[in-house]
């Protein structure tokens, strides 16, 4: 499965597309599981970009366990909490969104 | 220190004025992102994986109070309450928007610093000795050559648009402690036998993909050719470094496939042309820049021998930070001192803004309002007075400063790493902080003697991993971080490229591994003298990989 996430213009914060806005966690992104799906998240990614609201966005690979959603890559995993030494830092402290690592 | 001139406040603040016009452009959509990211990238704004990032030039590592009290109070206002000192001197801050990076830069304006060229296919922020002005042991200050090469480089318009990015070091002593080898041109100065300035002259070092020890093309240069000679080395590359193929744009592949030979042949036959030119730095302007690291009037302080014994006995611990954090300087009554930004499970290199305005509060008052920043990620006092350093160090101990470690295998090089870095491939700081708190014995450190570990979260190397006596490169495999080990690089006068060990080692696994190798050097050494890089050196390879992966079944 995949979501579409990138960084917003103004200053950069970490968003993820879902319910028709972008949002700065994680847990309630679109997921697309085929390729209408992605193809759409794409069109919604390009017109973001477009439109100057957030700018380097992908499409990520995710799993959906237990209702929670789970990028694949380390990577992703840390952009969605935060920096894992500093959890006074990120999502995992504005928002007590859990890191998935 | 370099106060700016007229031209060069102008100049900057021409610069503030006009980036902040191309983030207002792009903030209200004038100008696409494809447009404004060379422009950003060329005032050192990075996007990483949470935010903006911000790198500001420290040119040659030298701070004053007042310019780290700016940096702290960045770190307060716009960012989260810290700031990352870099292996290229520099600091970068991790979060601040980019609507307030025009704020950003009018302060930094303020007190004479930018982040212009910390980015992008120029010539990047000169580096220099930490210790350079208060070393003992140099023949002289190689920072007013380092501000004479910022000057030349500055939006230098034929070297703004090079194969790829291009960084200058320079030492003044035959010690290296700028890694000058391990740079695009690496500049030792000395003194010939007529007691004439000039520098051996090193090309095509650098790390990355392909590590490469640099080549002396030329053994001393007379300090008024410093400028023509580095333009010839520069058109040289320009005119054949490669464009087509980003991996193999730096000038250490041009030198490495040319030869050392024939490139030395190029650059003697350019700068023959250019030499008696008006690139010849006449004398009194190297004087003039030379006036500005005029050093400070350091006064006889004799009291200090006996402060420092009485100290000593006072406090064990004063002591031990003495014996691991203090330099000889060139006047018998000073010290250079090294604050660590290492404490033990802490992220190298990070300050809070609290520390910063502390550090610079202590400068201000001990040190003649002098700071470093060693490409080791720690900070340096160049200039204090032995009987001012028990205070110095007091001052330390009340902002969790003064740990005593170092040079020891504890003083780790990282990188950001996959913690903040968007090219990073494993994290490097987590592993740094499991290293420090398995060795936080300094009991056992001091026994382990001089170790320079060094991390990086990629094989873009800016942790030097390469040249680490152990270097540790964090990789991706099958979507989970793996750690590379390499073993006797170093980055001194000795210049040499660690050789890999064997199989890499899972998160879980690294820190056990280094603590085998540590063991390992510590069963084979002859006696304490001999470092860690002595006995790899001398033995090599074997021992380590049969301790680390002897009851392994060997694959065929
Ligand atoms: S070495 Fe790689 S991971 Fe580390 S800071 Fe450089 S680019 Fe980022």
């Amino acid at each position: 499965m995949k979501i579409l996430t990138g960084n917003r213009l103004t200053d950069g914060e970490a968003v993820w597309y879902g319910n028709g806005a972008w949002l700065e966690t994680i847990d309630k992104a679109d997921l697309a599981d085929d390729k209408a799906a992605e193809e759409r998240l794409e069109a919604i990614g390009a017109a973001a970009l477009a439109n100057n609201v957030a700018i380097d966005i992908n499409l990520v690979d995710v799993n959906v366990v237990d209702g929670v959603i789970e990028p694949l890559r380390l990577r992703e995993r840390i952009r969605a909490a935060g920096p894992t030494n500093r959890l006074d830092l990120g999502k995992q402290a504005d928002h007590g969104s859990v890191p998935a690592a | 220190m370099y106060r700016y001139d007229e031209f060069d406040h102008e100049f900057v603040k021409a610069r503030v004025a006009q980036f902040s016009d191309q983030v207002q452009r792009r903030l209200v959509g004038e100008i696409t992102e494809d447009q404004f990211r060379p422009l950003r990238l060329m005032n050192g704004v990075y996007l990483q994986l949470h935010a903006y990032m911000l790198r500001i030039a420290v040119p040659y590592g030298t701070l004053n109070s007042k310019q780290l009290r700016m940096l702290g109070h960045i770190a307060r206002k716009y960012d989260k309450g810290y700031g990352h000192f870099t292996t290229r001197q520099n600091i970068q801050f991790n979060w601040p928007a980019l609507s307030d990076m025009p704020a950003i830069l009018t302060d930094l304006a303020s007190v004479e610093m930018h982040a212009i060229q910390t980015s992008g296919n120029c010539i990047r922020n000169v580096t220099a000795d930490h210790f350079a002005g208060a070393a003992a042991d140099e023949v002289a200050d190689p920072r007013p050559y380092a501000e004479i090469l910022r000057q030349w480089s500055s939006v230098h318009p034929e070297f703004s648009y090079l194969p790829r990015k291009f960084k200058i070091a320079v030492t003044g002593a035959e010690r290296d402690r700028a890694a000058i080898q391990t740079h695009d041109i690496g500049l030792h100065l000395k003194k010939n036998a007529d007691g004439q300035l000039g520098f051996a002259v090193y090309v095509g070092g650098g790390q990355g993909r392909t590590p490469m020890v640099a080549k002396k093309i030329r053994d001393f240069l007379p300090e008024e050719h410093l400028l023509s000679y580095c333009t010839a080395i520069l058109r040289v590359y320009n005119l054949y470094g490669r464009r087509d193929n980003k991996y193999k744009a730096r000038i250490k592949i041009l030198v490495h496939e040319t030869g050392t030979e024939e490139i030395t042949r190029q650059v003697e036959a350019e700068w023959e042309a250019l030499k008696d030119g008006e690139l010849k730095l006449p004398e009194a302007d190297i004087k003039a820049i030379d006036a500005y690291f005029a050093p400070p009037a350091l006064l006889d302080r004799p009291e200090g021998d006996d402060a420092v014994k009485l100290a000593r006995l006072d406090s064990r611990s004063f002591s031990e930070w003495l014996d691991q954090n203090a330099v000889t300087h060139r006047h018998p009554d000073y010290a250079a001192i090294t604050i660590s930004l290492k404490g033990i499970g802490e992220v190298p290199g990070d300050a809070t803004a609290e520390q910063m305005e502390a550090v610079a509060d202590i400068a201000e008052k001990y040190a003649f309002d002098e700071l470093r920043v060693s490409h080791e990620q720690n900070l340096i006092l160049p200039h204090v007075a032995r009987a001012d350093l028990k205070a110095v160090y007091d001052a330390l101990v009340e902002i969790g400063l003064a740990t005593a470690n170092s040079n020891l295998i504890t003083d780790i090089i990282a990188c950001p790493g996959l913690d903040y870095c968007a090219l990073a491939n494993a994290r490097s700081i987590s592993v740094a902080q499991d290293i420090s708190r398995r060795f936080a014995s300094l009991e056992r450190q001091r026994d382990i003697g001089e170790l320079k570990l060094k991390i990086s979260g990629c094989i873009n190397a800016c942790g030097h991993h390469h040249v680490g006596h152990i270097g540790i490169l964090g990789v991706e495999k099958k979507g989970s971080e793996l750690y590379q080990v390499t073993l006797g690089g170093s980055a001194d006068e000795n210049t040499s490229v660690g050789d890999i060990v064997g199989r890499g080692f899972e998160p879980e696994e690294i820190t056990d591994a280094i603590e085998k190798i540590v063991d390992t050097y510590l069963a084979i050494r002859l006696d304490p003298s001999e470092k860690f890089i002595d006995t790899y050196r001398r033995i090599g390879l074997a021992p380590f990989k049969e301790a680390l992966y002897a009851g392994e079944t060997k694959a065929a």
